[in-house]
Parts: C-alpha cells; structure tokens; sequence
C-alpha cells in the first residue's frame, strides 16, 4: 500500500526540518557570541536540502535529505572595544555574521514545513485506519 | 429428481467496479503529493503529479483485456504491458523561484486534501458494496 511509503516520505522531511530548526537555534544562541580573530568568530549555519529517490520502481514518491550544513561566507562584524578580554591589539573584537531577522522567518519557515509534514501523516494514519475497518 | 441448482457467480472485480483501482491510484498519488510536500523547501526540486483521470482509464482499459503481443516462439521477449506504469508529469509552477523548486506547499496542501476526501468517497463506496455482498451471501 502506498500509503505506507507516506510515513518515510514524511519521517524523511521531518527529520530534515528538525536540523534545520536546531541550526536555527544554534544561530540565534551564537548571535552575540564573540571572538578574538576573524577567523574564531561564529559564521551562520545553515542546513541543504537534497531530494532523496526512496524506491527507483516509483518515480514520484522522493524523500528529502540533509546533504550537509554549510557556514555563511558573509563578512563577520567587527567591533571596537579595547576593554574586552578577547579584544586584539588594535582593540576589536569579532561578533558572528548571523542576521536574527533572517534567522526567525528561518525559524517559522522550518516549523511551517514540519506542521505541513505531520499533518500528512495523520492523514495518512486515518485513511490507513479506514482501509483496515473496510466491510465492517 | 436432483435438486436444481443455480450458479450465481460473484466477480469481486465486476462488484468492485473500478473502486479498488482507484484506490490504489489515490494511494499511489498521495505518496507523491507527500513527496511534494516533504521537498517544499528543496534547491531545484519539480513538483509532480498524476493526471488521475487519464490514469484511471488507462487501468479500467486493462481490466477489460488488455492487448498483448503473441509470441510465437519460447524465446520471445515478453513486451511490457501499457497502462501499467503510471505517467508521471510536471506541475506548472504558478510562479518563478530563485532556487528553482516549484512546489507551491498551499496548491499541494490542497490536492492533498482533496484527495484524502476522494479516497474517504471510495472507502465509503467500497464498504457499501461489501456489505452488499456480505448481505448476498448469507441469505438475510
């Protein structure tokens, strides 16, 4: 039945918005996060979505994988602040390159697409349910 | 004198009437409209679908005898037979993405729905024409 490939095709993008919802999280626990060089600051994660062929005998029915989880090349900011533990020797300090704006529609974005997933599995749970009371 | 006795043939198929096809069809086609769903936010992904309709009838055509190609000789390779694949098409983005995904979550969202509710018709359908049968056979 193929109702059932619905619970790996739906299991897959859940779990890829989970990483991408955790990545968020990361960001936005890191916005504020600051470093002693450029090279030491935190750079915004972010999560690639790749298709995912379940079954090469159905066509249609594709899963979704996280191919990996690549850092922002934007340039990180610099601070100047000579008071700080971590400030260098010309007195600035590397505050992380993530855009909290961008960060929450991100946010919603990911728990948009998670809501949309379950919502078809329990679709999918009640029509299964309904084949097995078929003629009673 | 022996008792006369009458055959009454019951063909699940002819009863069934192209409910259960359907059915599977509406299984096979919420699988791809889950895909659909689940790679809404992948780089590149088309979505697809089914035309149903065309489909359906490509399956009632089998059900009526499908055309085969005679083989002649024992070494003949089987030719595959038509209308058993389903045909897999594109769907037409209403707008350009930048990433070049083409789902659309709130089209899919909606022929989801809508073929839940269908697949809800058949299930109802089915359930009568069973207890139909049900009926015939116990005698009530």
């Amino acid at each position: 039945m193929s109702l059932l490939a619905n619970f790996d095709i739906s299991g897959t993008a859940i779990s890829a918005q989970t990483l991408r919802l955790n990545t968020v999280a990361s960001n936005l626990a890191n916005v504020e996060t600051l470093a002693a060089s450029e090279a030491d600051a935190y750079r915004s994660r972010q999560v690639v979505f790749q298709a995912l062929l379940n079954d090469a005998a159905r066509p249609g029915e594709v899963g979704v994988r996280t191919l990996g989880v690549i850092e922002s090349a934007k340039a990180v900011q610099r601070r100047y602040d000579p008071g700080h533990a971590f400030a260098d020797a010309d007195g600035f300090v590397y505050a992380s390159n993530v855009n909290p704006v961008e960060e929450m529609a991100n946010m919603l974005s990911a728990s948009r697409a998670y809501q949309n997933n379950v919502e078809v599995l329990n679709t999918s749970r009640d029509l299964l349910l309904r084949v097995l009371s078929l003629g009673t | 004198m022996q008792p006369r006795v009458t055959i009454m043939p019951i063909s699940f198929e002819r009863a069934f009437s192209l409910h259960d096809d359907a059915l599977l069809l509406r299984g096979r086609r919420a699988a791809i409209l889950a895909s659909n769903i689940a790679n809404a936010d992948t780089p590149g992904y088309k979505a697809r679908d089914i035309d149903f309709g065309a489909t359906l009838a490509a399956a009632a055509q089998q059900a009526r005898g499908p055309l085969r190609l005679a083989g002649t000789h024992r070494e003949h390779i089987a030719a595959p037979q038509r209308g058993g694949a389903i045909d897999l098409k594109y769907r037409f983005p209403l707008h350009p993405s930048l990433d070049g995904n083409s789902v659309d979550a709130h089209v899919e969202q909606a022929q989801f729905a809508e073929n839940a509710l269908l697949m809800q018709t058949s299930f109802t359908f089915l359930n009568g024409k069973i207890s139909g049968l049900v009926k015939a056979l116990k005698g009530e």
